[in-house]
């Protein structure tokens, strides 16, 4: 059992979301860095897609009541057990009674504790992510509260940990080959160009050369940017049509909206560009304030990062596994 | 107050009309948005419905949505050879037979006027009519569901009068309520979420149309056929 201790609004239980109901206007939902839970499931010995905890608001603390492996990935802030520092991207064991505390992060937006076992709600529809949009799934629908209790599963084939913990070199460290650098303070964003695109004209052009400013009115359904207005050539009726996360939409204001893992299931906004979901990860972590720039890509290199993220998870599994069942010849 | 017929789908072959060729575009790298040229209409639809139990069927393909008169297909992974994927959906495209979904009918209790019927006053304003007139000519059509989207069960419904044809507001409503009875332009639906709403309110339907915890979330699917039926008519 976890207690939650402390939270500010808008921490939620969150698992890669539940695909497969967009065609009843069921948003998929689910991590905003998928990677990182999926990083952080594989560590504690889960399966990739368990349940999470999603925390955007800090400072956030949980006791667990139990002896518990935990690992916290994601964000660059501070993690604390019993108020002395522990790595992150690292399964630790916690005794009954420990307290975690997650501080701000740094660059980052969002950080995720997963739990061997994974947290054990109610699985709605596939998935045990917490849909804001609808309010159900997760813990009752809504964000984390002070003095929730978090039920966790059960473990099969439990393996035992290092000491010192078992840690990973981190994605953007691990995949720094395929994820371009930050410039500047500026997070580049790949994408491809969408249906109206060419309506834009020349502001087509400016929407790839400018860098834009993700507004404070920005969550997981959505980040708005700021940025010198685009506008197209014709207004055009749209026809409403499913939209995923990622799609770049201008609506009449000219300011593009990126919908994000809470996404509307429809729009009829005329789309510019899709960012590639390969980097979708990247902007889940970017906090509102945060400079990003688009660039042009293919469907060539979008499959060569997706393959080389795939590689990496795969890898951090073999190892991971490799390790703990030597732990456990040599017990 | 719901009268469903059988949910079978009884598929039967419409006259072929002739197609046009469709637009294929790009969202992301994963999903492909194909939209049927030509008219917003039921046998565009019939043609979208045929193409999303195609392609739905693809081993590589992971989600389809239809929308109206278009289909996003999204791929388990980034195609190799995009190029070819958008060649195999023009092709299911040609080769989609007419079909009709025949769907259940849904009757939907309605309070007209009221309280929640926020938008009344204001669609007798932009069509002339009384508002005993809009009330009877909204109750009085059948309408199709097209499509599902945008909030939990929400059916875009198509089938509304022209002549209470409403255009959504540049400046939608703060928080309309959940199970408001609006229209939207040519469509018409019921609110499934309290929230901002671009569309106009007449009235208000006290059904539940969605429920995350059974086997069936929506109440309404593709094809089916919906009636509004008034419950109490409040002017």
């Amino acid at each position: 059992m976890i207690e939650i201790l402390e939270t500010g609004p808008f921490n939620t239980v969150q698992d890669l979301g539940r695909p497969g109901f967009r065609n009843i206007g069921v948003t998929a939902g689910g991590a905003m860095d998928s990677l990182a839970v999926k990083t952080g499931n594989i560590l504690v010995g889960n399966e990739p897609d368990a349940a999470v905890i999603e925390v955007q608001t800090f400072p956030f603390k949980l006791r667990v009541s139990m002896p518990m492996i935990f690992a916290v990935t994601g964000a660059d802030g501070l993690v604390l057990l019993n108020g002395k520092d522990v790595l992150p991207w690292c399964a630790h064991l916690a005794k009954g009674g420990d307290v975690l505390e997650l501080r701000q992060p740094v660059k980052r937006a969002r950080a995720y504790v997963a739990v061997a076992g994974g947290l054990d709600v109610l699985v709605l529809m596939g998935s045990r992510s917490t849909a804001l949009r609808g309010n159900f799934g997760g813990n009752d629908g809504r964000p984390l509260a002070k003095g929730d209790h978090l039920k966790t599963g059960t473990q099969e084939n439990i393996l035992p940990l290092p000491a010192s913990g078992l840690a990973v070199v981190e994605p953007s460290q691990a995949l720094a080959n395929v994820f371009p650098d930050i410039v500047e303070g500026v997070l580049q964003v790949r994408a491809i160009p969408a249906g109206e695109h060419h309506l834009f004209a020349d502001d087509g052009e400016a929407f790839w050369g400018q860098v834009w400013r993700i507004s404070s009115r920005s969550d997981r359904t959505g980040y708005r940017l700021s940025g010198e207005p685009i506008k197209p050539t014709e207004t055009r009726e749209m026809r409403s049509h499913g939209v995923v996360p990622g799609v770049v939409q201008v609506p009449p204001g000219g300011e593009p909206i990126i919908q994000m893992s809470d996404a509307n299931t429809a729009g009829g906004y005329p789309k510019i560009a899709g960012v590639i979901e390969a980097d979708l990860w990247r902007l889940g972590q970017a906090n509102p304030g945060g400079k990003i720039r688009f660039v042009r890509t293919s469907h060539e290199e979008a499959r060569q990062v997706e393959q080389a993220v795939k590689t990496y998870l795969e890898d951090i599994k073999r190892t991971a596994d490799m390790v703990k069942r030597a732990l456990k010849a040599m017990a | 107050m719901i009268a469903r017929s059988s949910i079978l789908a009884t598929h039967h072959e419409i006259q072929p009309v002739v197609k046009g060729r469709a637009n294929i575009s790009f969202i992301g790298s994963r999903s492909f948005l194909l939209e049927a040229p030509g008219e917003f209409d039921l046998p565009a639809q019939r043609f979208i419905w045929a193409l999303s139990q195609t392609v739905s069927a693809w081993a590589d393909v992971a989600e389809v949505i239809p929308g109206m008169t278009n289909l996003l297909t999204l791929f388990k992974e980034t195609p190799a050879d995009p190029d070819a994927v958008v060649g195999r959906l023009l092709e299911a495209w040609d080769n989609a037979a007419s079909i009709d979904l025949s769907g259940k009918t849904v009757e939907i209790p309605v309070h007209y006027g009221g309280e929640y019927a926020t938008d009344l006053a204001a669609l007798c304003d932009f069509s002339g009519l009384s508002d005993r007139e809009v009330v009877r000519i909204h109750h009085e059509a059948t309408y199709r569901v097209f499509a599902l989207g945008s909030a939990p069960g929400f059916g875009y419904l198509h089938g509304l009068d022209g002549r209470i044809y409403m255009p959504r507001k540049t400046v939608p409503s703060i928080k309309m309520e959940k199970g408001c009875v609006t229209i939207g332009g040519m469509q018409t639906g019921v609110a499934m979420l309290t929230g901002p709403n671009g569309w106009n309110s007449i009235g208000y339907a006290d059904l539940k149309m969605f429920d995350p915890t059974s086997a069936t979330p929506a109440l309404l699917a593709p094809g089916d056929t919906v009636r509004f039926v008034p419950a109490r008519v409040e002017l």
